[in-house]
């Protein structure tokens, strides 16, 4: 029988705001086993990472937490900052999401790697490096010797993660905390890194805690799993049973907001509403006065697409692959080569004046749902900012109207239409951008990953909610995303990039059943895995 | 639709009432904000109230020090009247006090004329002088006269001029010049900052590279050459402190531009079509308005501190107008004689500085909260 290495009992976090205290967990018990992973799942707001926040001692400094965090007979929670010194970076790690930003850009992988096994193990320089190098190669990084004086920018995403791995795993922890690890990889990256944690783990005995919201994750690498929302436990249970038979509502909720159904082909004979041949885009880094010689980056290379009314194409591929970089070529809002035709008009060389009259016909809705809204405009005059432009005339009443109408067109209650985005949740604001495309009865627009900042139930909504307007309005979709579930369910047309080439494309099933090209095929394989 | 009725709108809370909200959370700011306000209220009305003009020159209350009595003081008065009787070439016989009245009896050689008692009335001590009694001969008189009560609790100066009035009278200069400087360095900072970080390119490139070259020029050098060419005065100041502060501000206001055009609400409103000066004026200019707020309040202290240190160097504003700067010159001046004139006007120059930049602070921090 294994033995309980961090129980949780009744633990509560609270912030204090200027409204007021805020309860971000409610007196939440959970423990972890030796060798055993623990897979907390929860839609963001759910108090998931406040909770180990709160164990680690690493609460913003208007948080408190109360309860017990025992550790072996410690109370982490009880304990003073140097005490706890002692356990957190040794015995209990951390991994987080982004790995950008967790690696200092100032000092190289090495000095990094070996500050804290020098710290915690009090050991000489020549020890720790050895045991650094022993830990890069644990973590499956080519060349760790030569790798020891790398800096962070020198690696990629995925080998970063890596690093803090390692970082992590360096003193022998009895448990590794990991909040939402994988979040910010590509999917075979990310396939990689779960198949790497999973295997250490087990290798080397210890506890891990996995917080994520990606329920795909927790089949692949959890024993248990503990179900949050709104800071309480929903359900806990042996992952295999939970799946198979989820006892509360909302766990059930959870395990089927995966974006459902298909979407059919439009007729072959729908006109061609955007047609693109040989879209090249190049970007210049470098040069100018004092620059030196430029360096040309080939971003987008000859990829040729045909969208039709009514139709759908998804354009998948990793992160750098070009795929947003090529609709917004298409929309004219970086400058391409190759012929570019809109509804019968040539646009390739239309100026920026030349565009305006069109943007209300191509439209777009990005990425991030958060930078996306200016915050300093309430929800109504974001809506209506670009009948300002393209129907000036109007009163400033009938434009009132018009967006208390989009808002209700994308299920939000126009009675919010003045607050400010910062008032409103992730989906909302999707919602909120989504509306601010179509109130212009555009006909063609470009979807650059809406659903990817989104937990998964909101991403389906938002995945329903573009269907419905699809159909309402004949609306045709360039659907940027590298999520391939949600491509699945809205594309009737697949293209797959990589490196700015065109890969492969075809029929969702064609591509993601029978894929013919080896890239897609370890796409869909790392995607798709069970 | 036939039904054009709306829902009432439930009012949202925009970024600035939230910023205000935890503004008015902040002790310290809100203390310094009030005292802000009080110490402008006081510098603007209070010459008006104080029984001196900042001109008047006492000849004889040459550096009183400060005092809560009237002044003069008893042991004061019997010099006075020495003074007095001296400066009209008459022999002084004595003199008493009598109900609250100073009877002063002299003598001369010569007849005395009825019109000394005039003379006497010339020493700031005395006022309401008249000839009480004459002799026959007319060689004795006696004069009486009221005491002239004069408060000066900030003290007077080397020239005898009150030190409360003047500086009050500084105040409304220095933080004249702080708010218009501030306001110069801002309009020119934020529209030269805000065209060249969205224009970008080689407008930037220029537009900046005549920033650096402002920048490379010594500060005293231009100023010196400035008060050379067009004298010295008041409207100058502003300018030539404005045209200095605002490289600072067009640099940070160019920073945020660069970041806030690549903002993805920016690409949204350029993908809607809206124009370049739309943009500019819906999207870049209310985004950039926190850190601008934030600096401003910096600059005006920086501002009234440049202003000072003009002035100490003699090239501020003129005699008999005063800046705090110019008083606490005098005031170093007169180490440790009358440390006074020291005293006061710093301590008003630093009490204010102090508010302004805890406003800044508290400002920042509401701001930006994600920062703390």
């Amino acid at each position: 029988m294994a033995d309980t290495i961090l129980d949780l009992r009744n633990v509560s976090v609270r912030f204090e705001t200027l409204d007021g205290m805020v309860d971000a967990v409610r007196g939440v018990d959970l423990h972890v086993k030796a060798g055993e992973t623990l897979a907390i799942v929860g839609e963001s707001g759910s108090g998931k990472s406040q909770l180990m926040m709160a164990a680690m001692g690493l609460l913003a400094s208007n948080g408190e937490a109360s309860g017990v965090a025992d550790y072996r007979g410690t109370n982490l929670l009880g304990i003073s900052k140097s005490e706890l010194n002692t356990i957190r970076g040794r015995k209990i790690t951390m991994i987080f999401q982004e790995p950008m930003t967790s690696l200092d850009p100032l000092y190289t992988i090495g000095s990094q790697l070996m500050e804290p096994i020098m710290h915690h193990r009090k050991v000489g320089a020549a020890e720790a490096r050895a045991r650094a190098v022993e830990m890069l190669a644990l973590v499956r990084i080519p060349e760790p010797e030569r790798r020891m004086d790398s800096y962070p920018h020198e690696m990629s995403g995925g080998q970063r993660q890596r690093v803090m791995i390692a970082m992590a795993l360096a003193n022998d922890p009895d448990l590794l905390i990991a909040d939402e690890p994988t979040t910010a990889l590509d999917v075979t990256i990310q396939a990689e890194i779960l198949e790497l944690m999973a295997d250490l783990q087990k290798r080397l005995g210890m506890g891990m805690i996995f917080i994520t919201h990606d329920l795909n994750i927790v089949k692949r690498i959890a024993d248990r799993v503990c179900v949050m929302r709104h800071g309480e436990v929903v359900e806990e249970g042996e992952t295999r049973a939970l799946f198979a038979a989820p006892k509360m509502p909302y766990t059930r909720e959870l395990l089927e907001a995966e974006p459902a159904g298909r979407k059919d082909p439009p007729l072959p004979s729908a006109p061609k509403i955007l047609d693109g041949t040989d879209i090249r885009v190049t970007f210049k880094l470098g040069g100018g006065l004092l620059g030196g010689e430029p360096i040309y980056l080939r971003a987008v290379d000859r990829v040729s697409v045909t969208l039709r009314e009514g139709q759908t194409i998804g354009i998948v591929g990793e992160s750098g692959s070009g795929k947003s970089t090529l609709a917004r070529a298409l929309l004219r809002l970086i400058p391409s080569d190759g012929a570019i035709v809109f509804d019968g008009r040539s646009i390739a060389g239309y100026s920026r004046q030349q565009m305006r009259p069109l943007r209300r016909e191509l439209q777009i809705v990005l990425q991030d749902p958060f930078g996306s809204l200016s915050p300093r405009m309430t929800a109504g005059q974001i809506v209506t900012e670009g009948l300002l432009v393209h129907e000036p005339s109007i009163s400033r009443r009938e434009r009132d109207r018009r967006a208390a109408q989009a808002l209700e067109e994308v299920q939000l209650d126009p009675a919010l239409r003045n607050r400010y985005p910062h008032e409103f949740s992730g989906g909302q604001r999707q919602r909120i951008a989504i509306a601010r495309a179509i109130i212009l009865k555009p006909k063609v627009v470009v979807l650059d990953e809406p659903t990817s900042a989104l937990d998964r139930q909101v991403q389906k909504q938002i995945v329903e909610l573009l269907r419905d307007l699809q159909a309402a309005n004949n609306l045709s979709y360039l659907f940027i995303s590298h999520d391939l579930a949600v491509v699945r369910a809205m594309a009737d047309h697949i293209m797959v990039m990589k490196d700015g080439y065109l890969v492969e494309q075809g029929t969702p099933d064609e591509v993601m059943d029978d894929p013919r090209e080896d890239y897609t095929r370890r796409l869909m394989a790392a995607a798709f895995a069970d | 639709m036939t039904d054009t009725s709306l829902p009432v709108a439930a009012a949202g809370r925009s970024l600035w009432a939230d910023a205000w909200a935890r503004l008015k959370a902040n002790r310290a700011a809100v203390i310094s904000f009030y005292y802000l306000i009080l110490m402008a209220v006081i510098c603007i009305a209070g010459p008006w109230i104080t029984p001196h003009d900042f001109t008047t020159i006492y000849q004889d209350y040459n550096r009183v020090p400060p005092s809560l009595e009237a002044y003069p003081k008893a042991d004061a008065i019997g010099p006075a009247v020495e003074d007095a009787v001296r400066r009209v070439r008459l022999n002084l016989d004595g003199w008493e006090q009598k109900d609250g009245k100073v009877l002063i009896r002299v003598s001369s050689a010569k007849p005395i004329d009825d019109r000394v008692a005039g003379y006497i009335d010339r020493s700031d001590v005395f006022e309401g002088s008249a000839v009480a009694e004459k002799s026959e001969d007319g060689l004795h008189m006696t004069i009486s006269t009221d005491i002239e009560r004069k408060y000066f609790f900030f003290g007077t100066d080397n020239s005898g001029r009150d030190l409360l009035t003047r500086t009050l009278i500084a105040g409304r200069v220095s933080l004249a010049i702080g708010l218009l400087a501030g306001i110069v360095a801002v309009v020119i900072g934020v529209l030269y900052g805000a065209t060249a970080g969205f224009a970008g390119g080689k407008t930037d490139e220029i537009m900046m590279r005549i920033v650096d070259i402002l920048y490379s020029l010594p500060f005293i050098f231009f100023v010196i050459m400035l008060v050379v060419f067009f004298g010295r005065n008041f409207v100058l100041m502003f300018l030539v402190v404005g045209a200095v502060l605002w490289l600072d501000m067009a640099r940070i206001v160019r920073g945020q531009a660069l970041s806030i055009k690549r903002q993805e609400y920016v690409q949204a409103a350029e993908a809607l079509g809206v124009s370049a000066s739309g943009i500019l004026l819906r999207h870049v200019v209310p985004n950039l308005l926190g850190p601008v707020v934030i600096y401003m309040t910096l600059l005006v202290p920086q501002v009234i501190i440049l202003e000072s240190f003009l002035s100490y160097l003699g090239l501020g504003v003129q005699e008999p107008m005063a800046s705090w700067g110019v008083l606490i010159a005098q005031g170093a001046n007169n180490i440790p004689g009358a440390n006074w004139l020291l005293f006061f006007p710093s301590f008003f120059l630093t009490t204010t500085l102090f508010a302004l930049n805890f406003i800044g602070d508290g400002l920042r921090d509401a701001l930006d909260p994600k920062d703390r």
